[in-house]
């Protein structure tokens, strides 16, 4: 958690996040046609998706079983709930409703814990379908409005989504990113979607709004179209700026939907709350309550995988590395963190591995090629002082270009041999006579001179010499002169 | 030998041998020839699919092969139920050109038992009104006097069996778009309880309250047609997970010992002759060995104003989908939302818009509470009261409509009292039960009464038990 509170000005942030998901499910939220991104437009369509005459909509179980994971994975109660019409026109909404949930959604009252250990609340997790995707031809701004004429892609409409709606606890815009990271990480362990923001499979509006402190809470405005992590700090910064400017000069916050322009960089405004819609919420006759027995939500909890902030706990206290800092971060990310306690397994040293695996492995994947046994022969190497952490690192090199190896060899074919300590002693020695000057500054307490010591003991030991044990003699040998 | 005038009986003769599909459809394909321009019961006369289904039906029989149940039937379908590649019109003009892409799940099972479609009847537009008269393509006229209505909203599919059009028919009833027609008409007309006939493909005009049912000449008939198309359909959520509905062995059952329902607090303003048949056939039940009880449903005169809250305001959501992007009727227009504007205004009715405008408003955000949050709880206080009284009585009985048909033209400018046609018959809908018109007798000037038949959830065994009773002590002559 950071100690620091995130201010600009004398004000604070307050920001909430409601985050849309597509789930990876075989077919749609309420009919049988494939719910798949990318191919040939209006291939995935059916007498439901185009919402015609006297179609019905039949619930989807593999995309309740998705949600339910995600709400279990976010600590919150799975509930009897129901679904509602939310009604309004659009070209690419084909029944000109949209079957969400209203008052009574799947899951509520959850969180997630940021990597620092930080709670964001999370009020509610509920299914909901998607619409079409509309691609208005000429005009400006890809906007229907001024366009020639709208192509319309119904193979999105259908798909299931679920929106997860955070409580207003993010500060500032880091949060707000680590927030987003941390769900998709999440989202991606437990299966239910690929959380990828570029390919629109998960999309983020965020509610900004600021305050000074101890004052109650601001007018908020909804940021929509954000479509990367980095555009959702820099969006989140930009509109608190815009907020903070407007009261400073006496002007006051205009409730409304703001659009994010990733090439401007700024916000604008795309409708306020006098012309927002009345979406006239009912309860959606063409379905029935769905109440998932108490068996179903336990095998589902019971079959969720570790999720990352438990794998990055386990990850730290096995290597001893912070759980927010970098090395865990990163590996555990990449789906790592197995193989670095596998490595361990094999005698390694934890905390070594973590290292190596973080430094050499970012194109390895999840499961890396290497086989552990050999990583942890190598890291043993290194440990006991067969080889310097300069050599280690090229020895790896080779392993990972090979796929695997066996460290000792490599070592010997690259002529790295251990360096025993009296030899070094005796490289020492040799250097201090040489540089009496360097030496002499050095014992004077100028610790720069070290550095042209150290660099000519690496010279005459061609590189063999291990940096910090060369560090540790010339230091032992200042205190005795 | 003529041609037989029942479903049983056809497909009975058709199953032996003894008549062919193609006959019998050429018979009634006669009946429409010679009458439909005076009645105006369809939309479209599906001639030659007939002839290919009925052709279909009789290679069955000469190859030894079971047609089904309703083999070589002449049935005609609402015009809001969908059927692959015939246009589906729910006589609006908004869907205009429309060829549905499938066919509605009980055109599936009627076709799978050996029915042969005859053609898709008139309606009021997308099935709101009591008349048939808010057709986009004109009235449909009641074969028993052809300057009076049909009823409605089902008046094409009552028409078409009370002229033999066809067999039987099709129907969906909201709030008593069956049961009153069939009542004007002096035919059969049944509601079922609400999910037991798949909605898959029936056109939605209130979905929590629609509910297909059949038209025939005889109280058999309704039976055999809900014993082919009830049972669970996966593609309707709100279908009931059973098997289907098991009814003709009900028929033959007396009805002793059964206790029928009499409502102390009917709303009043029948006329006097369809009061004294409804008192006729509670005479004639308790004669055949029923026992007549008093029961109460004080909230069934809220009935009527809860109904019209809260199937406009499904309708205005069931409707929004005609917006001129993907099918039927389209009117140019300089931008997206005028384009609505204009397709809506041109392709929708007086009624209908009236409805969506009513509908709207019962769920616009500041008046959800007073309207339609209201009326959902007149709804659930309604089915409190029946499940009272069907503590004492297993069915009840009413009138199916105040009045008999009524002339053409005589309501159109009051809507509130072609509103009340519905009375009787709309508590049936919002508590989600079965109810059932038979004919009983006639009213003034030699018009069919129609006496209504009510039981809970899943009581159409001992409706059509009642049912049937009714139809042997009806008076002789009612048709």
């Amino acid at each position: 958690m950071s100690a620091e509170k995130y201010m600009i000005d004398d004000y604070e942030l307050v920001v909430g996040l409601e985050v849309h998901v597509e789930l990876a499910t075989a077919t749609k939220l309420f009919s049988a046609s494939a719910n798949r991104f990318g191919d040939e437009p209006n291939t995935h369509i059916d007498p439901v998706t185009l919402g015609l005459p006297g179609a019905l909509p039949v619930l989807n179980r593999q995309a309740v079983e998705l949600a339910m994971r995600i709400g279990l994975a976010l600590n919150c109660t799975v509930q009897p709930c129901t679904f509602h019409r939310k009604n309004y026109f659009y070209p690419d909404m084909p029944k000109a409703y949209q079957i969400s949930q209203y008052d009574q959604p799947l899951n509520i009252d959850g969180w997630l814990e940021l990597p620092g250990g930080k709670r964001i609340g999370v009020e509610r997790a509920h299914l909901e379908e998607d619409t079409g995707k509309s691609t208005h031809i000429g005009g400006t701004g890809g906007r229907i409005h001024g366009s020639d004429y709208s192509l319309i892609d119904f193979n999105r409409a259908g798909v299931p989504l679920v929106e997860i709606v955070g409580r207003p606890d993010i500060a500032s815009p880091d949060e707000a990113r680590q927030y987003v990271t941390e769900l998709r990480q999440i989202l991606v362990a437990v299966g239910a979607s690929d959380a990828k923001m570029e390919e629109g499979s998960m999309r983020c509006d965020a509610n900004v709004s600021v305050r000074k402190a101890g004052q109650p809470l601001g007018t908020r405005c909804e940021i929509k179209n954000v479509n990367s992590v980095r555009s959702l700090g820099r969006a989140i910064e930009y509109e608190a700026r815009r907020q903070i400017a407007l009261i400073d000069s006496g002007e006051r916050v205009r409730q409304e939907t703001r659009h994010w322009d990733e090439t401007d960089g700024r916000t604008h405004t795309l409708r306020t709350k006098e012309d927002a819609d009345d979406y006239r919420y009912f309860l959606e006759p063409d379905l029935v309550p769905l109440a998932p027995e108490t068996s179903w939500i336990e095998a589902v909890k019971a079959a969720l995988p570790m999720l990352p902030r438990e794998r990055r706990a386990r990850l730290a206290s096995s290597t001893g590395a912070p759980a927010d800092g970098e090395a865990v971060m990163v590996v555990v990310e990449r789906g790592q963190d197995d193989y670095v306690l596998d490595v361990a397994s094999h005698g390694a040293d934890a905390a070594r591995a973590l290292v190596h695996v973080k430094e050499a492995y970012a194109e390895q994947g999840a499961s890396p090629t290497v086989p552990a046994a050999d990583l942890a022969a190598m890291i043993t190497m290194e440990t006991s002082g067969k080889l310097t952490s300069t050599q280690a690192k090229q020895v790896l090199a080779e392993i990972v270009a090979h796929g695997g190896g066996d460290a000792e060899r490599i070592a010997a074919a690259k002529g790295f041999e251990a360096m025993d300590t009296s030899a070094l002693e005796a490289m020492v020695d040799e250097v201090i006579a040489a540089q009496a000057d360097a030496w002499a500054k050095y014992c004077a307490g100028e610790e720069k001179a070290m550095g042209a010591l150290v660099g000519s003991i690496m010279k005459i030991s061609k590189g063999k010499a291990d940096g910090k044990a060369v560090t540790a003699l010339l230091q032992s040998k200042r205190q005795s002169a | 030998m003529a041609i037989p005038s029942t479903a049983s009986s056809i497909a009975e003769s058709v199953r032996r041998g003894e008549r062919t599909a193609t006959e019998i459809l050429e018979s009634y394909l006669a009946n429409i020839e010679r009458r439909e321009k005076d009645i105006h019961a369809f939309n479209l006369v599906t001639t030659e699919q007939a002839r290919a289904m009925a052709a279909k039906v009789d290679a069955d029989v000469a190859a030894g092969r079971d047609p089904g149940a309703l083999a070589g039937v002449p049935i005609a379908l609402k015009d809001n139920m969908c059927t692959r590649g015939v246009p589906t019109t729910c006589s609006s003009r908004i869907l205009e050109g429309w060829k549905p892409p499938y066919d509605a799940t009980v055109v599936t099972r009627l076709a799978a038992a050996g029915a042969v479609f005859v053609g898709k009847t008139n309606l009021d537009e997308f099935a709101m009104g009591s008349s048939t008269e808010n057709s986009a393509f004109g009235v449909t006229h009641n074969p028993h006097d052809t300057s009076r209505v049909a009823g409605g909203s089902s008046g094409g599919s009552a028409a078409a069996v009370a002229a033999e059009f066809a067999a039987a028919s099709l129907g969906s009833d909201t709030g008593g778009s069956i049961r009153q027609p069939a009542a004007l008409c002096g035919v059969v007309g049944v509601k079922p309880t609400y999910g037991t006939v798949s909605r898959y493909g029936l056109v939605a005009f209130a979905s929590s309250l629609d509910q297909i049912g059949p038209f025939t000449t005889d109280v058999r008939d309704s039976a055999l047609l809900l014993e082919v198309m009830s049972g669970h359909d996966p593609l309707d959520s709100t279908s009931i997970p059973q098997p289907p509905l098991s009814l003709m062995s009900s028929l033959d059952q007396d009805v002793k010992g059964l206790r029928i329902g009499r409502i102390t607090d009917l709303p009043g303003g029948s006329d006097p002759e369809v009061e004294a048949r409804v008192a006729e056939a509670f005479a004639a039940l308790a004669a055949a060995g029923a026992t007549i009880v008093d029961v109460e449903l004080p909230s069934m005169k809220y009935g009527l104003t809860a109904y019209y809250l809260i199937a406009p305001a499904e309708a205005s959501s069931n409707l929004a989908r005609y917006d001129g992007v993907r099918y039927g009727l389209r009117v140019e227009s300089s931008d997206t939302n005028s384009m609505y504007g204009a397709t809506r205004a041109a392709g929708f009715g007086d009624e209908v818009k009236r409805r969506i405008m009513l509908g709207t408003y019962a769920l616009s955000a500041g008046y959800y509470d007073a309207y339609y949050g209201k009326a959902l709880k007149v709804r659930r206080l309604i089915s409190d009261d029946f499940a009272r009284a069907y503590q004492k009585a297993d069915v009840i009985i009413t009138p199916t409509s105040p009045i008999v048909a009524f002339p053409v033209g005589a309501k159109v400018d009051d809507p509130l009292s072609m509103y009340l046609c519905d009375v009787f018959t709309i508590p049936t809908n919002l508590a989600g039960h079965p109810a059932m018109s038979v004919p009983f007798g006639t009213g003034a000037d030699g018009l069919p009464v129609g006496v209504q038949v009510l039981a809970p959830t899943l009581g159409e065994a001992a409706m059509f038990r009642v049912a049937a009773q009714l139809e042997r002590s009806a008076p002789g002559g009612a048709r």
